[in-house]
C-alpha cells in the first residue's frame, strides 16, 4: 500500500484570485485545507520608515498608496492624527467634505470589492456593472484633486481646495459624435455637487440591480453561505473590525460609537450579520453602500447651503493663500517656513482611527517636536484580517480559500505597507 | 477630562494597583506604562477584569527610542506599544512596556491573551528586533526571505545595506552592496516646545 500524506500547495503570488501579491502555502489533505500559511511582505515599501525621513506633509501622498482602493480614508486617519497633536480645528465645511469623500470612498471600495469578489467566485458580470459606477466616483475624485486615484486631497487643517463649480465633460471625437456623448454629459453640466446629487439619486436603483444578480443567485449562495464562519467571540479575539466584525453580529462602527468629524450630525444605520459567514459579510457590505449613499446625499445638501473656508487659517499648519503670500511680509515668511522646513508638531503621541471601508484604519504617531514624525505606525485592518486566514480556511475545500480571501477584502498596499 | 476617561483611570488604578508604573492622560488618550515583569499579567487583567473589558487588541508596535528628541538616550531603548479597545465599554487604552535589555530586547508574548497580536509581534520582531518568548511562530514577516538586520531601528539606514539585481553573467538574481547614497533633503530639526503650538500663532 502506498504511503499517503498531505501535500503542500503554493498559492500565489501571481494567482489572479490572490488579490495582489499574497503567497500562501496550503497544506492539503485531498481537497481539504489542513493549514494555511500566508507569506506577506512582497509589496513591503517601509512606508513607516520613509515617513520618518519626510516632513509631515510629504507623507500624505504615501497614505494614498497604502490601501489603494480607499485612498482618501487613509489620508483622513493620518491628517486627523496630526491635527490631534497640533490641536487645530478643522473648519466645519472641510469636515463635511471629508465625510462626503469618505463615503464616496467607501462606495468605491465596496464596488471594487463586489466586482472582484464576483470574478473570484464566478459571477463575471458584476465587475462590469461595478466599474461603470466607479467611473462616476473617480471622476468626482478627479474633479476635486486632479487625480483619479492618489488624490492627496485631505491635508492637516482641512482639505486642499473647495469643491469645483464645474465637472469635466466628455469631448466629441472620431469615435463618439456630439449626439452620442450628450446623454453622458447631462449630469455633468452643473457643479460637482449637482453631479453627486444625481449619482445619489441613481445609485439605490443600481444597487438593486446588483442585488438581483447576486443576492438570491443559487450559485452565489452555494459558494458563500456557511463558508468562513467567524463567531463573535473569535472575531474579537482575532481583532476584527469593520464589516468583518459586523458580519459576525457585533454592532460596532466607529462612525457611530466614537464619532469623528460630523458623523454625529448625519443619519445612517449600521447593518450587522447573523451567522458570520461570507454571505453575511457580502450583505453587510451591500447595505453599507446604501447607507453611504444616504450620507452622501445629506452632505451634498448641507454643502450646497453652507459655504465657508475649507482650510484652517492657522499658518503654522496650513499655507496662506497665494495672493496674501505675494503681498504680505508675514504670510511670505509663513509660506517660506512651511515649504522649506515644514510644520512642527508638538511633542507627544496620538492614535487616530477612522472607520475605513475595510475596518478600523489607525495611525499611531509619536512626535518629538521635530518637523518629521519620530515614529509612525499604520494599523491596517487587512493585516489583522489576513492573520486569521489560517483559522478561517481550516477544514474548508480548496475552492473556498478563494471565497474567504475575497470576503476578507484584502488589499496588499496596506497589508505590506 | 471627560467623565468616561476619569472612570477609566480610576478603574485602572483599582485593578492594577502597584503594577501601574505610570498613568498619563493627554489629548484625550490614556497611556499606561508597565514593567516587563508584570506585562503579561497586566494584559490578562486588562482583558478579563469586567471594569476594564478590553476584548480587542487593536495594534502592537515596537518603537526604538534611541534618537528621541535628537538627544542621547537615557534608559531603555526599545518598547512595545499596544493599543487596546473595549467594545463593551467603548474606550481605548495605550500600554507601553520597555524591554529591559538593549542588547537583547525581550518581552513576554501576549498571544495567549489576544490571538490578534500574533502577526503584530512577528512584525515587531522583524522590524525592530524585539523577541517575544512564548510566541510559537516568531518568524520574519514583512522583510525578504533571508533578510539580515532590523530595518526600523534608528541606526539602520533608509536605503539599507544591500540591493538586488539580475546578473546576466551568472544568470541569476544577486545581492550586492547598495549603490545609492542616502540623502536628506529637509534636515530634521527639533524646535523649542512652544514652536509648533497652534495657539501660539
Amino acid at each position: 500500500m502506498p504511503e499517503l500524506r498531505n501535500f503542500t500547495l503554493n498559492f500565489g503570488p501571481q494567482h489572479p484570485a490572490a488579490h495582489g501579491v499574497l503567497r500562501m502555502v496550503l497544506e492539503l489533505d485531498g481537497e481539504v485545507v489542513m493549514r494555511a500559511d500566508p507569506h506577506i511582505g512582497l509589496l513591503h515599501r517601509a512606508t513607516e520608515k520613509l515617513a520618518e525621513s519626510k516632513t509631515w506633509i510629504q507623507s500624505v501622498p504615501y497614505m494614498d498608496r497604502l490601501d489603494y482602493m480607499s485612498m482618501m480614508c487613509n489620508e483622513h486617519a493620518y491628517c486627523m492624527a496630526i491635527e490631534r497633536l497640533l490641536e487645530v480645528e478643522v473648519p466645519i465645511r472641510a469636515q463635511y467634505i471629508r465625510v462626503l469623500f469618505d463615503e464616496i470612498t467607501r462606495i468605491l471600495n465596496h464596488l471594487l470589492w463586489v466586482g472582484c469578489h464576483g470574478l473570484d467566485v464566478g459571477a463575471m458580470t458584476m465587475v462590469l456593472y461595478a466599474f461603470r459606477e466607479r467611473e462616476d466616483l473617480v471622476d468626482a475624485y478627479e474633479a476635486v484633486s486632479g487625480a483619479r486615484m492618489h488624490a492627496a486631497y485631505y491635508r492637516p487643517g482641512g482639505v486642499y481646495r473647495d469643491l469645483p463649480d464645474r465637472m469635466s465633460q466628455y469631448q466629441e471625437s472620431k469615435w463618439k459624435s456630439a449626439a452620442q456623448i450628450k446623454p453622458f454629459n447631462e449630469a455633468r453640466s452643473g457643479s460637482l455637487l449637482d453631479f453627486l446629487d444625481d449619482f445619489a439619486a441613481r445609485f439605490p436603483k443600481l444597487l438593486d440591480e446588483y442585488e438581483t444578480l447576486l443576492t438570491d443567485n443559487r450559485i452565489w449562495k452555494q459558494r458563500l453561505v456557511d463558508v468562513g464562519i467567524v463567531t463573535p467571540e473569535r472575531a474579537l479575539q482575532r481583532g476584527f473590525t469593520g464589516p468583518m466584525l459586523r458580519g459576525s453580529g457585533i454592532a460596532w462602527d466607529l462612525r457611530k460609537k466614537q464619532p469623528y468629524e460630523v458623523y454625529d450630525r448625519v443619519d445612517f444605520d449600521i447593518p450587522i450579520g447573523k451567522t458570520g459567514d461570507s454571505y453575511d459579510r457580502y450583505l453587510v457590505r451591500m447595505e453599507e453602500m446604501r447607507q453611504s449613499n444616504r450620507i452622501v446625499k445629506q452632505c451634498v445638501d448641507w454643502l450646497r447651503q453652507n459655504p465657508g473656508p475649507v482650510m484652517s487659517d492657522n499658518h503654522k499648519v496650513a499655507p496662506p493663500d497665494r495672493e496674501a503670500m505675494k503681498s504680505n511680509m508675514e504670510e511670505l515668511i509663513h509660506h517660506f517656513k512651511l515649504c522649506t522646513e515644514g510644520m512642527h508638531v508638538p511633542e507627544g503621541e496620538a492614535y487616530s482611527a477612522v472607520e475605513h471601508p475595510k475596518g478600523e484604519f489607525g495611525i499611531y504617531v509619536i512626535s518629538d517636536g521635530a518637523n518629521k514624525p519620530y515614529r509612525l505606525k499604520i494599523r491596517a485592518p487587512g493585516y489583522v484580517h489576513l492573520s486569521a486566514m489560517d483559522e478561517m480556511v481550516r477544514g474548508h475545500m480548496l475552492a473556498d480559500v478563494v471565497t474567504i480571501i475575497g470576503s476578507q477584502d484584502v488589499v496588499f498596499g496596506e497589508i505590506d505597507r | 477630562m471627560s467623565a468616561k476617561l476619569e472612570a477609566l483611570c480610576q478603574n485602572l488604578q483599582e485593578c492594577l494597583g502597584d503594577r501601574l508604573k505610570s498613568l498619563k492622560v493627554a489629548l484625550g488618550e490614556v497611556t499606561i506604562e508597565v514593567d516587563a515583569a508584570d506585562y503579561l499579567a497586566v494584559m490578562q487583567t486588562l482583558r478579563d477584569a469586567p471594569e476594564l473589558a478590553f476584548e480587542e487588541l487593536i495594534d502592537l508596535c515596537g518603537v526604538d527610542y534611541s534618537t528621541y528628541g535628537n538627544v542621547p538616550r537615557e534608559g531603555p531603548r526599545y518598547a512595545a506599544v499596544s493599543h487596546l479597545l473595549s467594545i463593551a465599554r467603548n474606550w481605548r487604552l495605550r500600554v507601553r512596556c520597555f524591554a529591559p535589555d538593549d542588547d537583547f530586547p525581550s518581552l513576554p508574548s501576549v498571544t495567549s491573551v489576544w490571538n490578534s497580536v500574533n502577526w503584530f509581534e512577528r512584525e515587531a520582531f522583524d522590524l525592530i528586533g524585539i523577541v517575544f518568548p512564548g510566541h510559537n511562530d516568531l518568524r520574519r514577516i514583512l522583510t525578504d526571505y533571508g533578510f539580515i538586520g532590523h530595518p526600523f531601528r534608528k541606526d539602520f539606514p533608509v536605503s539599507g545595506y544591500v540591493e538586488m539585481r539580475y546578473d546576466p553573467e551568472q544568470q541569476r538574481v544577486i545581492y550586492q552592496p547598495v549603490t545609492i547614497e542616502p540623502r536628506e533633503i529637509t534636515p530634521r530639526i527639533v524646535r523649542e516646545a512652544t514652536y509648533g503650538k497652534a495657539n501660539n500663532a
